[in-house]
């Protein structure tokens, strides 16, 4: 097997807060290959977001820290870089886009100066030729008159063109890796669409891996090849997208399938009722337990689960499920 | 050249409101003005030691002081537009040329004194919000309670007990030495040596509100979506921070500045009085005592100029700063 362009091993990020220090990653691994597009998927606060901002080292300084585990690009340590190094990689090799559209771009700049500013700080481009390539890029994210747009400021665009100009942003240095932390959440559904599109139409043409993080099942069956399911900073699961939406080996994958309407519908006909995950996500105290932290919402839970938290289980199609009963699901 | 045309068409328009209110604060001034109890003719009558009846009512014919208050107040007006303030019987000269020979000393305490609160006031706000816990940022929170809290007089006072007695190193009163010769850089060092002491003074206050201000919004700026995008894209930390933070923080400290223009002016006259400055604040004092209508009356006018002005250009000024401000669509 050739080497993955991002592998990630017992990575294990702490939280500082009031109540005490908390292991809001907790012994999560997982692989990138080249040009793969990996979906991250969990509730909100089951540390998908963090697991992105550890990789671009950006976790909240003085609150949050890597604690242990590694996290390799091309081989090379990220969790030890210094920040100079990290600074190169940073919107170069790895970048990223966020959830907000609205409020990720600096008003009071141009949205040509914002692609053409990361042109500057990692191609040496002279400013006259970022400009022209921020133009370029606008009109390779499909921004109508790229040209005349590319000296417009933030609020002249709505909330799709925004994210555009974000993917343009992100895209501008070619990178090997992009993160697309719930790229359309705040956008509506076709506008979502045209996103997606665009996302894939990208990388097929840039080679570029994709990391994504979201909640929206349907995206992660569309877009992606792998998926790893989170809850509570745990794997819960993780492996390709078909063999887990086919048959999920944890009783919170199954539950989020469930959730999703056009997605039962072709699995099994005759279930009508929409169902939910019962129950809420653990608090913060709750983290780093040695149990399953999905217990109290499983109804498949036995004295074990609450014993001692379930090992990984491999499957033969690749499935790997942190779960003491995955085999019998 | 759009915006240069839009930004041309919105400074017309201003300015002509601008004149608008100016004749609105004449109007009221002089009705203000003729409202007080005593006039001229008493003053001359008091420093005469008292003369009759007649002689008094010659002397408001004289004067134009028996006419109906509408009279007066058009003829006033007439006069002003005509750029004549008319004549102050006290100091035997004309109110436009008593004003215009101390309006520059004036000038250059309010326009310092702003300056200095400015830009001393946003450079700590910037440092403290960096280290909201640090030695810098309680300083900031200890300055801002002590020159807020502080009248400016007595701030006045205490520079002046301790530059004149303990550290004789500034003149503490005045604004040139008469002993001095030499050319134009011998006299301004003269004169801005004369200008520390008053110019620290009156910007105590707002040096106290700006930096607080600065430290509060570059807090919540540094915290912002587009704060993280730009750390995204791998720029250093003093492009994030004065590059894309700074400009944003701006605005509401120049508002504010702007408000503040009035107080600025209106702290001038304590300021020149405990300093002996001989600008329109200690002249405004005189002329008070005096009754000497038509120079306070000139001075008043001339203050609300200061301020109009001042209050166009910090208009403009944040049109530059943010370009979300004003029509262009």
């Amino acid at each position: 097997m050739t080497e993955p362009l991002l592998k990630v091993e017992n990575l294990r990020i702490e939280l500082t807060t009031r109540a005490g220090v908390t292991p809001v990653i907790d012994n999560l691994s997982f692989e990138l290959g080249h040009g793969e597009n990996i979906s991250f998927v969990g509730e909100s606060g089951c540390g998908k977001s963090m697991t992105a901002l550890s990789i671009m080292g950006l976790l909240p300084e003085g609150v949050g820290r890597i604690a242990s585990g590694s996290i390799q690009f091309h081989g090379e340590e990220l969790t030890t870089a210094s920040t100079e190094r990290l600074r190169d990689i940073r919107g170069n090799e790895i970048s990223m886009i966020f959830q907000e559209p609205m409020t990720s771009l600096n008003p009071v700049y141009t949205v040509g100066e914002q692609i053409a500013e990361v042109l500057r700080a990692h191609q040496g481009l002279s400013k006259k030729a970022a400009w022209d390539m921020a133009a370029e890029l606008l009109d390779a994210v499909r921004i109508p008159n790229a040209k005349s747009r590319v000296g417009d400021y933030p609020f002249q665009m709505s909330g799709g063109q925004r994210q555009r100009v974000m993917i343009a942003m992100a895209l501008a240095c070619k990178p090997k890796i992009l993160i697309a932390d719930e790229p359309t959440t705040a956008l509506d559904v076709t506008v979502q669409a045209q996103i997606f599109d665009l996302l894939r139409d990208l990388r097929r043409n840039t080679g570029t891996s994709i990391i994504m993080i979201t909640h929206d099942m349907g995206a992660v069956a569309e877009m992606a090849e792998r998926m790893i399911v989170m809850y509570a900073g745990r794997n819960a699961e993780i492996g390709p997208v078909d063999q887990i939406i086919d048959r999920p080996r944890h009783p919170y994958t199954k539950g989020l399938i469930s959730c999703v309407p056009h997605i039962v519908a072709n699995l099994t006909e005759e279930r009508h009722d929409l169902t939910e995950v019962p129950g809420i996500v653990p608090s913060l105290q709750e983290f780093g337990k040695n149990r399953c932290l999905f217990a109290s919402r499983c109804n498949l839970r036995t004295d074990e689960c609450l014993r001692e938290r379930p090992p990984a289980r491999e499957f033969e199609n690749g499935q790997k499920a942190d779960c003491w009963h995955a085999e019998e699901l | 050249m759009d915006g240069a045309v839009n930004f041309l068409r919105v400074t017309l328009i201003r300015v002509f409101y601008a004149v608008i209110l100016l004749i609105a604060v004449l109007i009221l001034n002089f009705s203000l003005m003729h409202m007080a109890p005593g006039d001229v003719a008493d003053t001359i009558a008091q420093a005469a030691g008292g003369i009759d009846a007649e002689a008094l009512e010659q002397i408001r014919r004289e004067y134009g002081l028996d006419q109906p208050f509408l009279v007066q107040l058009g003829r006033y007006i007439g006069n002003v537009l005509r750029f004549d303030l008319g004549y102050s019987f006290f100091y035997s000269d004309k109110v436009t040329s008593l004003i215009l020979s101390r309006l520059p000393a004036t000038l250059l305490l309010v326009i310092t004194a702003q300056l200095l609160a400015l830009v001393v006031g946003v450079i700590l706000g910037v440092f403290s919000a960096r280290k909201p816990n640090g030695i810098l940022s309680h300083f900031v929170t200890f300055l801002a309670l002590f020159g807020y809290s502080a009248p400016v007089f007595w701030t006045g006072l205490l520079m002046l007990v301790i530059f004149s007695l303990m550290i004789p190193i500034f003149p503490v009163a005045g604004m040139r030495d008469v002993t001095i010769e030499g050319g134009f850089f011998a006299q301004a060092f003269d004169i801005a040596r004369h200008l520390v002491l008053p110019m620290i003074t009156l910007s105590s206050i707002f040096l106290a509100l700006y930096s607080r201000l600065a430290r509060a919004t570059m807090m919540e700026v540094l915290g912002s979506d587009y704060v993280r995008t730009a750390k995204a894209k791998g720029l250093t930390n003093r492009q994030v921070v004065y590059k894309h933070a700074l400009k944003n923080s701006l605005s509401p400290v120049i508002t504010l500045a702007g408000l503040q223009l009035s107080a600025v002016v209106s702290g001038a006259v304590l300021v020149e009085t405990v300093f002996s400055w001989p600008g329109l604040g200690t002249l405004a004092f005189q002329s008070i005592l005096a009754r000497d209508t038509p120079l306070i009356l000139g001075i008043l006018f001339f203050s609300a100029l200061v301020v109009i002005v001042g209050n166009l250009l910090t208009d403009l000024a944040l049109r530059l700063v943010d370009p979300r401000v004003g029509g262009k669509k």
